[in-house]
């Protein structure tokens, strides 16, 4: 596999694979020099169009844990604000001599047409609405370590899913592992189309919450209430919020997820992401090694896995 | 130029009288005969036409031509060499340039460029003063200029008291309002067709409703004002049932689709390549479908190209960064050949002489008869091509079909008795 785009290009043998090559590298972060030459002589440039410093440490960590070396490509103090279009950015680092690129971008489709222009592999960080796929990979780690296998566990994805990737790629991925995916949300905040999704839908948690192995909230963003797609952030609590009254009805062996940054008091109350059935904090620590094993699927050589580092520090 | 004389010789003229082998005789610009057997004679020039069909010049009621303010993108000229090359003598400019062709001067400028030009240049002026929907364009100072057509196009009259005076204003001027139907606020921020490919693909949406509410409104507007509207660029099976249905109840309207809402659906998104992102959008199976009945039946009145070049640089931004638009004069022809399943008669009423009347271009549409502006286009119907962007006379190159197989092909182009386009090629 060249790219890493979207969940689908890896289908359900992928995400295994992906897996478990993580469980691998939860051990390596675990030792006291966390890190391998795995990726020694290979260079991962990180090009990130739109501000999201965790998934950026996250990818960035994990590039130097396998011992690549690592740019920062960030467009605030780039020629894109004067005015270089995005293929001859693009171009421009690719000449510098790069293995892979970490891309996010506030656009749908960005990472799939940097793929049609450079040799370099893709790794999709992020794009648009449409898909994170190292999101979804990290959730299903962080649930496979909990749950042992996804298989059968009913999944609820809640909020704003119209305007998620996180929602888009999870839905890919819990169903190519076997999961039963529920997407409870407002009609406002669902796609309009789930013509082919392998999802239930319902506008009531309340329904459902109690049946639930796995609650994931989505993060709200403010101006959902100017675009007239909810009337208060308080209503959308009230109905669609996992509060402390809502917590109360949650199985006792249920999982709490949330792909940050939260919204305190709006979609999660602070009871529930510190409730011990929050993963939240789980999430982010799997990122680092699920990362790993994507930028190890994807340029490795098969060689060198788990070896510490001869004659490295 | 107008003083050559030439014979196209060994086709078969179609034009909307009927069929029948005859070669073509031009002298000054004019035909002069239409029959079997013209002897050439010395110093004629002879244009061979054996296997094809000798039509009317196509008019393409919907070009945008970019000059002025967009000349790195297409310019009279090149549009008007892909014009030729696609077989048209004529096409109306559309207004959206920068400036926009809202008064005289803009007009007199776009006018003066056609001249020049490998086709007929007519302009379209704006409804209202820089497109913006506010305060009527000066509409009697630009009919006076020729201008029959108007339209905002690039976005619809949202306001609809102003739409209805816009109206009842070109009763007195023997003009036909265009509308490029969308609901701004409905459609506003959206990329592509709202449905299941917006949905996967995660791009906010256009639904269909945000074209049928304007054409469900102007229907009713016409009806109100007895003025006519022709429809820009109907891209849904709802429209196109709208359209047909106020046809039938006798009110004036007339309609346009663009080839590429007979050829390509939404799921071309999926590459996200912005060549495919096109206003209004691409749509489903389902209205290609209805496009395709709905010009077979009589509802759709003409193919327009919405011919609309942009630069390689702002088609290789990201899809909801790159404008709108697809080159469409050097392939609609054989598009509409290849894909509507219609015989060429019917194909050329859709792309000449509908067109020509309703755009008030009285020197083409034919017929193919002596005394008539020599204004003809010489069509192989059988000749398989297959497109290369890179060879199109364009100035740009954002056409979705590259590589595409296709049937059919211009040899011969006639301009008022100039051969600007000889076996394909432009001569100038």
């Amino acid at each position: 596999m060249k790219h890493l785009l979207s969940v689908q290009d890896l289908g359900a043998e992928g995400v295994h694979e992906v897996m478990r090559l993580t469980d691998s590298f939860v051990e390596v972060s675990g030792r006291a020099i966390p890190r391998v030459p795995a990726l020694r002589g290979k260079t991962v440039v990180s090009l990130f169009y739109e501000d999201s410093t965790r998934t950026r440490l996250s990818f960035e960590t994990a590039a130097k844990r396998l011992s690549a070396d690592t740019m920062t490509f960030s467009v605030s103090s780039s020629s894109v604000n004067k005015g270089e279009s995005l293929r001859d950015t693009v171009e421009t680092i690719e000449a510098m001599g790069i293995d892979a690129v970490v891309v996010r971008h506030k656009s749908s489709g960005v990472p799939w047409r940097i793929a049609s222009w450079v040799n370099a592999s893709v790794i999709n960080a992020g794009d648009g609405w449409h898909q994170h796929p190292t999101q979804a990979l990290l959730d299903c780690y962080t649930i496979r370590s909990r749950k042992g296998d996804l298989g059968g566990l009913r999944i609820a994805i809640v909020g704003d899913v119209m305007h998620s990737r996180v929602a888009r790629s999870d839905v890919d991925a819990f169903a190519a592992l076997g999961a039963e995916v529920l997407l409870v949300a407002p009609p406002t905040l669902l796609p309009a189309s789930l013509e082919g999704w392998p999802v239930k839908i319902t506008h009531s948690l309340d329904e459902v919450i109690g049946g639930l192995d796995v609650i994931y909230l989505l993060r709200i963003q403010r101006e959902r209430m100017t675009e007239a797609l909810l009337p208060s952030l308080r209503e959308y609590r009230a109905v669609y919020g996992l509060t402390a009254d809502r917590l109360r009805a949650l199985r006792r062996d249920a999982l709490v997820m949330h792909p940050g940054p939260m919204n305190r008091g709006v979609e999660i109350d602070a009871e529930a992401a510190e409730d011990e059935r929050s993963v939240i904090t789980a999430q982010v620590s799997n990122g680092v090694a699920v990362r790993m094993a994507v930028l190890y699927l994807l340029l490795g050589s098969g060689a060198d896995l788990v070896a510490p580092p001869a004659g490295d520090q | 130029m107008n003083g050559h004389a030439l014979v196209i010789r060994g086709g078969e003229v179609v034009d909307h009288r009927g069929r029948r082998v005859a070669d073509v005789a031009v002298r000054a610009g004019t035909i002069t005969a239409v029959e079997p057997g013209i002897d050439a004679g010395p110093g004629v020039r002879v244009l061979d036409a054996s296997g094809c069909v000798v039509a009317p010049g196509l008019v393409d009621l919907h070009a945008h031509l970019r000059e002025p303010g967009g000349e790195a993108a297409e310019t009279v000229e090149t549009a008007s060499r892909a014009a030729a090359r696609g077989g048209y003598t004529a096409v109306v400019a559309m207004p959206n340039t920068d400036p926009p062709i809202d008064s005289a001067a803009v007009a007199r400028q776009v006018l003066e460029l056609g001249r020049h030009a490998l086709c007929d240049v007519g302009v379209a002026g704006a409804i209202t003063v820089g497109r913006k929907g506010e305060q009527l364009a000066p509409m009697a100072e630009l009919a006076d200029l020729g201008v029959r057509l108007f339209t905002d196009d690039g976005s619809g009259v949202q306001d609809t008291r102003l739409m209805r005076r816009a109206l009842q204003y070109s009763l007195a001027l023997g003009i036909t309002l265009a509308q490029h139907c969308e609901d701004a606020s409905l459609a506003a921020g959206g990329q592509m067709h709202e449905g299941t490919w917006s949905s996967k693909l995660g791009m906010p949406g256009i639904p269909a409703e945000a074209e049928e509410l304007m054409v469900m409104r102007d229907i009713a507007l016409v009806r109100l004002t007895g003025a006519p509207v022709h429809f820009l660029h109907l891209s849904t099976a709802g429209s196109v049932a709208m359209v047909r249905a106020a046809k039938d109840q006798g009110l004036p309207v007339t309609a346009e689709a663009a080839p590429h809402h007979f050829t390509l659906t939404h799921a071309e998104a999926e590459s996200f390549d912005p060549v495919y992102k096109v206003n209004p959008p691409l749509r489903t199976d389902d209205d290609v479908a209805a496009v395709k009945r709905g010009l077979a039946d009589g509802a759709i009145d003409a193919i327009a190209t919405d011919h609309a070049p942009h630069t390689q640089e702002a088609k290789e931004a990201p899809w909801d960064e790159a404008p709108p638009g697809m080159l469409g004069l050097e392939t609609a022809l054989s598009l509409a050949l290849t894909e509507l399943g219609l015989p060429i008669d019917a194909v050329l009423a859709l792309m000449s002489w509908q067109p020509a009347r309703i755009a008030g271009l009285i020197e083409h549409g034919g017929p193919v008869a002596p005394g008539r502006p020599a204004n003809v286009t010489v069509i192989d119907p059988a000749e398989r091509w297959t497109v290369q962007p890179e060879r199109l006379a364009s100035r740009a190159r954002n056409t979705p079909y590259a590589g595409r197989p296709l049937v059919g092909r211009v040899r011969h182009t006639v301009l008022r008795g100039e051969a600007v386009v000889v076996g394909g090629e432009a001569q100038r």
